[in-house]
């Protein structure tokens, strides 16, 4: 076999088995893609009933509380960053990413300063590479989040919001949410929000018919709403991991497939060189054999 | 007794943990323990760590653990938003 033919196979074989990691890949992220989206469905009952159960505190009680408070003279925003730990998802990460720095623009437009809290791996080594300073990051738990994990961000993000921007270096007066929504298997989008000062918007669904009843509270309104908004929060942060799970895998699907495509192409096309090549070493062995015979037939030929 | 029942929609963020109709619900609120039946006034409280049980249509009970939460009665509707719960 001549070296060309031999190069040919020897790329034709590393792009199968590249292909077959790329299949399996997207095969698993496929099957990922219908539990993340299972859990999205978990989640919402409890987003509902919270939902309304904040609406009711708040259109029953004029009770001030620290978080729907907007602060009149905002100093600085926290942006949490929401993106994957792997890679292998085409731009998923990167375009959460880009979203953010669009947003962090705006918000310096403002004369706000940023403190930046991201989830998963990918916007730690984008931060760290480009010597950002990070406030502070989880990863690990980007492709499978639970509710402990929305409780940590929580808890921290909730305590920095209600202390004071002017005196606290870690207080923020408003925050903000990049997360990935999952609108469809084919359409994720980065998009932006702002969690805080929250504003308390209905969730969809059938809107309570009538009124809402007077509720009497137990122990007391600002109790209840002290003790309601941080789960709500809670549950917008863990609802936004669990939008940005399914997205990832939507998007490492996407990316899969149109690797095992490419794939496919680049073997179809090294297998026609590869014959090509086979074809032109036969007939040069031909040629040789035929010129080989010739010159014996023309040397004895000419000795007789 | 009235053909009224209540129905009980107990959920975490993780799932729904039960769903149906009730004759009666107990929980523990800051305030101490609460009984609610049929045409309970509105109430919004705030659950402490404790049982929540559940008494079906059928007289049969169910009780759960859950840490923490809320519940939001109204018109014969029960809402329990648990941090988690477990049968």
């Amino acid at each position: 076999m001549g070296a060309q033919l031999r190069i040919y196979r020897r790329r034709i074989r590393s792009v199968k088995a590249t292909k077959k990691i790329t299949r399996a890949m997207e095969l698993i992220s496929a099957s990922r893609i219908v539990k993340a989206q299972q859990r999205v469905a978990a989640s919402t009952p409890y987003a509902n009933e919270l939902t309304r159960a904040v609406s009711a505190v708040a259109t029953f009680s004029n009770t001030d509380h620290p978080l729907t408070t907007e602060s009149t003279n905002p100093k600085r925003a926290a942006v949490l960053i929401i993106t994957a730990d792997r890679g292998m998802a085409g731009a998923y990460s990167s375009s959460a990413i880009k979203e953010a720095d669009g947003l962090v623009i705006t918000l310096k437009e403002r004369g706000l300063e940023v403190n930046t809290y991201l989830v998963g791996r990918k916007a730690v080594n984008y931060f760290k590479f480009r010597n950002r300073p990070i406030k502070n990051s989880w990863t690990g738990f980007s492709d499978n989040p639970t509710y402990a994990h929305a409780k940590t961000i929580a808890d921290e993000l909730i305590p920095a919001f209600i202390a004071d921007a002017a005196t606290d270096i870690n207080g923020v007066d408003e925050l903000h949410i990049v997360y990935t929504e999952f609108k469809s298997m084919i359409a994720q989008i980065a998009m932006n929000k702002r969690m805080l000062p929250l504003e308390v918007v209905e969730a969809e669904g059938p809107a309570p018919a009538g009124l809402l009843p007077m509720y009497e509270f137990e122990p007391n309104a600002a109790e209840v709403l002290n003790a309601l908004l941080p789960r709500y929060i809670e549950s917008r942060v863990y609802n936004a991991l669990l939008q940005s799970a399914a997205s990832e895998h939507a998007a490492r699907r996407r990316a899969m497939k149109s690797a095992t495509d490419n794939a496919d192409e680049l073997i179809k096309s090294l297998t026609r060189l590869a014959n090509a090549a086979r074809q032109a070493e036969i007939t040069q062995e031909i040629s040789e054999i035929v010129g080989g015979a010739d010159a014996l037939a023309s040397a004895s030929a000419g000795s007789e | 007794m009235s053909d009224k029942t209540l129905t009980v929609e107990f959920v975490t963020p993780e799932r729904r943990v039960f769903s149906g109709k009730a004759i009666s619900l107990s929980a523990r609120t800051l305030e101490g323990d609460l009984g609610i039946l049929v045409d309970h006034a509105p109430l919004l409280g705030v659950l402490v760590d404790g049982k929540v049980s559940i008494e079906g249509v059928d007289g049969s009970v169910q009780e759960f653990e859950v840490s923490g939460g809320f519940i939001s009665v109204a018109n014969n509707r029960i809402s329990v938003l648990g941090e988690s719960a477990t049968q």
